[in-house]
């Protein structure tokens, strides 16, 4: 079955942005289940401001879990943590001049990472946060069965 | 450079095929069963072609039927096979858990009607077991379907013994022989094949077209109903381009089988050997019981679709069978019956090398695979969790 992927994918799966680790992060999540064939780990450097400051990314999976982990890291670098939190998968889809159907799931992961991220930034200050779960999760419906954040 | 390493998907065609194809595009339009010049003029040439297909398998042209494709033959053998078992009472068929899907996909229509199918294993090495399949025969048992060599990681099964078990015990034995035709020899009487399933694409003929060898004396019923065609038993004008295609580009590969054979296997050879260099990855299949062009490695820490497309960037064209690239949630069927885990399984990479390959493409994917599986496994968190609790090799190699 082949797959169409669009030109701003394979731009973004050939030349990731923000791939790496960042050592001093304050927030980190890390998404997915190998089992499955995907995983993403978010890091994050949050300043004083609550302003994402830097955000790098490893993903292990396909063209586009590699794709829609590069762009949602463009899409939240510099912007306020509150910010990040109302990124959908849908938005990741449409930067992205949209995904194969089968491969949604991938966006819906970009989305979770993120939240994972944020969510551990905000334990780590001891803040709760109601809108660190994504919506498909919240609902039940996380990639391939019985993945779950592992947060 | 363009590597071409996909020939288990799919081969270019050959000359010989082209030289054979041409001709019936211009001027060989007549229909086989009309009793005109024309008509003539395309019976003989076809029937010309069912004697060099039955010439290089060791058939009688009788025992050739041309079909659309391997699928084709796959569904309408098994189902046959399986008629003709229940017309007796029986009602039991013995495959493995490697098989095709055009053979997997037909058993599992026949067990919903009411058959019982074993699927032996294959162990770790990709390879059926006879003191198995001889423990899996019953009294019922009515057909044995089992593939030559295998599409994804070129094992070679033992077909002869397999078939002379089957023959001892008076039950059918079917093989799909998809990979094997025109890449190694096969005779089916030696052999002991009674239903043989092939396909054009696969050895340098068009697509579009195969055959079904079924030996002589085993009633096969209709598969399509229409004409007079193929001995009745499968109506449609027949496809006379590609039928000519195929037996030429077939007689070609098997007058050239020995070199042929002995040119892939060293380039095989030379690119197992360079791969396994590759820290954290695994050779898949059996290398004393392999087809001569098929290489399958799984890479740990990084997943195959990746690989796949980080390589057809460096102009190789390869496959994977990771889920991505199958398109369901699970990785290739064959590779999890090697008993290897999901997350292995995800990181395959196939490669299918055919005499038109060089050993320059072998040296430049010996240079750009171990490259694409670095970057990858740089950027992969897997790669990162296996190296916190042992040595990471590209690290060491730099100090």
């Amino acid at each position: 079955m082949a797959m169409e992927y669009s030109e701003k994918v394979m731009e973004h799966f050939a030349h990731p942005h923000n791939v790496g680790v960042i050592e001093d992060a304050n927030g980190v999540g890390e998404v997915g289940n190998a089992k499955c064939g995907d995983i993403m780990k978010m890091y994050l450097k949050i300043n004083d401001d609550e302003i994402i400051e830097d955000v790098k990314f490893q993903t292990f999976g396909c063209a586009s879990a590699i794709a829609t982990s590069s762009i949602a890291t463009d899409m939240i670098k510099g912007k306020p943590v509150t910010e990040a939190l109302t990124l959908t998968n849908k938005a990741v889809v449409e930067a992205l001049d949209g995904l194969p159907a089968v491969k949604i799931h991938c966006s819906v992961l970009a989305e979770q990472a993120v939240k994972a991220a944020v969510a551990d930034y905000y334990k780590n200050k001891g803040i709760p946060c109601d809108s660190c779960l994504c919506e498909h999760c919240a609902s039940g419906g996380c990639g391939c069965g019985e993945e779950e954040h592992d947060q | 450079m363009f590597v071409y390493a996909d020939n288990a998907a799919t081969t270019a065609m050959s000359k010989a095929a082209v030289d054979a194809m041409l001709p019936a595009l211009h001027d060989l339009y007549g229909n086989p069963g009309s009793l005109h010049q024309k008509g003539r003029e395309a019976n003989l040439a076809l029937m010309a072609s069912r004697r060099t297909m039955a010439e290089c398998l060791g058939a009688r042209p009788e025992e050739i039927y041309f079909t659309s494709c391997g699928t084709e033959s796959d569904n309408w053998a098994i189902t046959e096979g399986a008629r003709l078992g229940a017309a007796a009472g029986k009602r039991h068929i013995i495959s493995d858990a490697i098989e095709h899907h055009a053979v997997l996909h037909t058993l599992a229509r026949l067990e919903k009607n009411g058959f019982e199918v074993t699927y032996l294993p294959v162990h770790e090495n990709g390879v059926v077991r006879l003191e198995e399949l001889a423990a899996a025969i019953r009294p019922d048992t009515c057909l044995v379907t089992i593939m030559f060599s295998n599409n994804e990681i070129g094992t070679l099964q033992p077909i002869r013994e397999i078939g002379a078990l089957c023959r001892e015990k008076g039950i059918l034995f079917h093989t799909d022989a998809v990979q094997a035709v025109g890449h190694v020899p096969i005779d089916v009487e030696k052999d002991n094949i009674d239903m043989l399933s092939l396909s054009g694409h696969k050895f340098h003929a068009p697509k579009g077209v195969g055959a079904l060898y079924c030996r002589k004396g085993i009633k096969l019923q209709n598969f399509i109903e229409g004409g007079a065609q193929e001995r009745d038993k499968r109506g449609g004008t027949e496809a006379i381009p590609g039928i000519l295609a195929m037996a030429a580009a077939l007689k070609d590969c098997c007058d050239h089988m020995e070199e042929s054979m002995a040119k892939v296997t060293a380039m095989r050879d030379k690119l197992t050997e360079g791969l396994r260099k590759i820290p954290y990855s695994h050779c898949n299949g059996d290398p004393d019981h392999k087809a001569p062009g098929i290489v399958s490695f799984c890479f740990e820490g990084i997943e195959g679709e990746s690989l796949l497309l980080r390589l057809d960037m460096a102009g190789i064209c390869a496959s994977s069978g990771s889920a991505c690239t199958s398109g369901s949630l699970d990785p290739s069927h064959v590779l999890l019956a090697l008993g290897l885990p999901h997350e292995i399984a995800h990181g395959s990479l196939r490669l299918s090398l055919c005499e038109s390959n060089t050993m320059e493409q072998v040296d430049y994917m010996l240079e750009q695979i171990p490259r694409v599986v670095k970057e990858l496994r740089e950027m992969s968190p897997v790669w990162q969790h296996m190296m916190e609790n042992a040595e990471d090799p590209y690290k060491s190699a730099e100090r």
